[in-house]
């Protein structure tokens, strides 16, 4: 659960960055569009970077499956006889969200690889440019609407993920380096979410275009 | 005081159980939660029915035995031990729920006892250390410093309630565990057997069919001891150590 988080992580932060050159306007994005395909070329062919990304982040996202159901299904045997009466004192909202807020992401990816990546979707007409495809689906207030739950539930899977990663690994055993590790989950959640709606609400309201 | 109890009543392992309705009336805010349901117990015999069964045994917070899931909290609203929570953290006129711990490894025997053998058999598997029997050597002669000895103190404060698991969504062991962990992590003599003990307990707990930690932190907030959750960190981090460098 808390290295192939860990790996998401990563991922969330590079991705965050590329989308932020939508303020370069349509010739840096698709520079950087361009970029990701040529990286590491000729060492590696057309698209190898992004392959080779993407075979990381499928079978990491087998393994946090996984690991997600092995414990889901282990609470469930563990507690066959639930409370008639049960309060949560310390659960965060971020820690309740957990199971169901990652099924909502994995169906959000779903929706956002349709749109972007296999082009089968294209909301507000499909084109060439990426700059444009971008521009073209974050016209829609529905499809930023989408996109702004799925970021909210991205923050909460983060603020918790994150600081419980750490506990995983080890790296918690004073309260100095368990506030750090909560500080570090909110900051991160925080700046990830933000990061990736920014450039959708400027198109949204017409200030990219 | 008057309180409406509804508590759970189950004659057996393999009865069904079910809730029974009390009204209990005239509680002093000075009584314990025990002295209430012994009141409560006494009116019960007086009128030839069956007292409701629960576990108690020093009444003063130290030995683990009393633990009731009460209106949704493991040890009710206070941190503290059942025995040790007074009707004066209560409102007259409240409906207040009480189970027995629900986990599948913390089996049912009677209305609110379980059996909480499972905690043994993890303390069995690795929860020690083993000294040669002979004269008690000299206590200065192994020297621990202060801020260690602190914790290990700390988490040594664990008696065993099974509140953790009451209050953990995943019904997960792991504070326990992690509590005599980190005790005898913390100390020198806990040294020779560290990575096998960690080995060997979270091999018995997930053997006893305790759920997995996903750090909700429930299991802190119910603890009667305040154990904190950085003592999961410290298992972890033995659990990681003791798996890269498994011991023969």
């Amino acid at each position: 659960m808390a290295v192939t988080g860990a790996i998401f992580v990563g991922y969330v932060l590079l991705h965050m960055y590329g989308n932020l050159m939508a303020f370069g306007g349509a010739d840096v994005y698709n520079t950087y569009a361009h970029h990701l395909r040529t990286f590491l070329m000729p060492m590696l062919p057309y698209q190898g970077f992004l392959w080779v990304l993407r075979l990381v982040l499928v079978l990491a996202l087998v393994g946090h499956v996984f690991a997600a159901f092995t414990l889901w299904n282990r609470a469930q045997k563990a507690r066959t006889t639930r409370y008639a009466v049960k309060k949560a004192v310390a659960a965060t909202l971020s820690a309740k969200w957990m199971r169901w807020g990652g099924v909502a992401l994995l169906a959000f990816v779903v929706f956002h690889l349709l749109e972007f990546t296999t082009r089968t979707i294209t909301p507000g007409g499909d084109s060439d440019s990426p700059f444009t495809r971008l521009t073209n689906g974050f016209s829609l207030w529905w499809v930023f609407l989408i996109y702004l739950v799925a970021m909210f539930a991205l923050a909460m899977h983060l603020h918790h993920g994150i600081w419980s990663a750490a506990q995983t690994l080890g790296w918690t055993s004073s309260a100095l380096s368990r506030r750090v590790a909560k500080t570090l989950g909110l900051t991160i959640a925080l700046v990830v979410s933000v990061g990736f709606i920014v450039p959708p609400f400027l198109i949204l309201v017409g200030v990219i275009k | 005081m008057n309180f409406t109890l509804k508590i759970w009543r189950q004659a057996s392992q393999r009865d069904q159980g079910q809730f029974v309705t009390y009204r209990i009336d005239e509680i002093s805010d000075d009584m314990s939660f025990l002295e209430m349901l012994d009141l409560l117990n006494e009116q019960l015999i007086a009128k030839s029915e069956d007292p409701v069964a629960f576990d108690s045994d020093c009444r003063e917070g130290i030995c683990g035995m009393c633990g009731l899931m009460i209106s949704g909290q493991a040890h009710g609203p206070e941190v503290t031990t059942t025995c040790q929570l007074h009707m004066r953290s209560f409102t007259s006129g409240d409906t207040i729920t009480i189970e027995p711990w629900r986990a599948d490894p913390f089996p049912v025997l009677k209305d609110l006892i379980v059996d909480r053998s499972a905690f043994d058999r993890i303390i069995q598997a690795g929860g020690y250390i083993s000294v040669n029997t002979g004269a008690a050597p000299e206590a200065h002669s192994v020297p621990v410093p202060k801020p260690n000895a602190d914790r290990a103190f700390d988490a040594a404060t664990c008696i065993g309630c099974g509140a953790c698991v009451a209050a953990c969504p995943n019904a997960s062991g792991m504070l326990f565990m992690a509590a005599k962990v980190t005790h005898l992590g913390e100390l020198p003599q806990g040294q020779p057997e560290r990575a096998s003990r960690v080995l060997s307990m979270v091999t018995q707990h997930d053997h006893e069919g305790f759920g997995g930690c996903t750090n909700i932190g429930e299991c802190s907030a119910a603890c009667p001891k305040e154990i904190p959750l950085d003592v999961i960190s410290t298992l972890n981090g033995d659990l990681r150590r003791a798996m890269q460098h498994k011991p023969s």
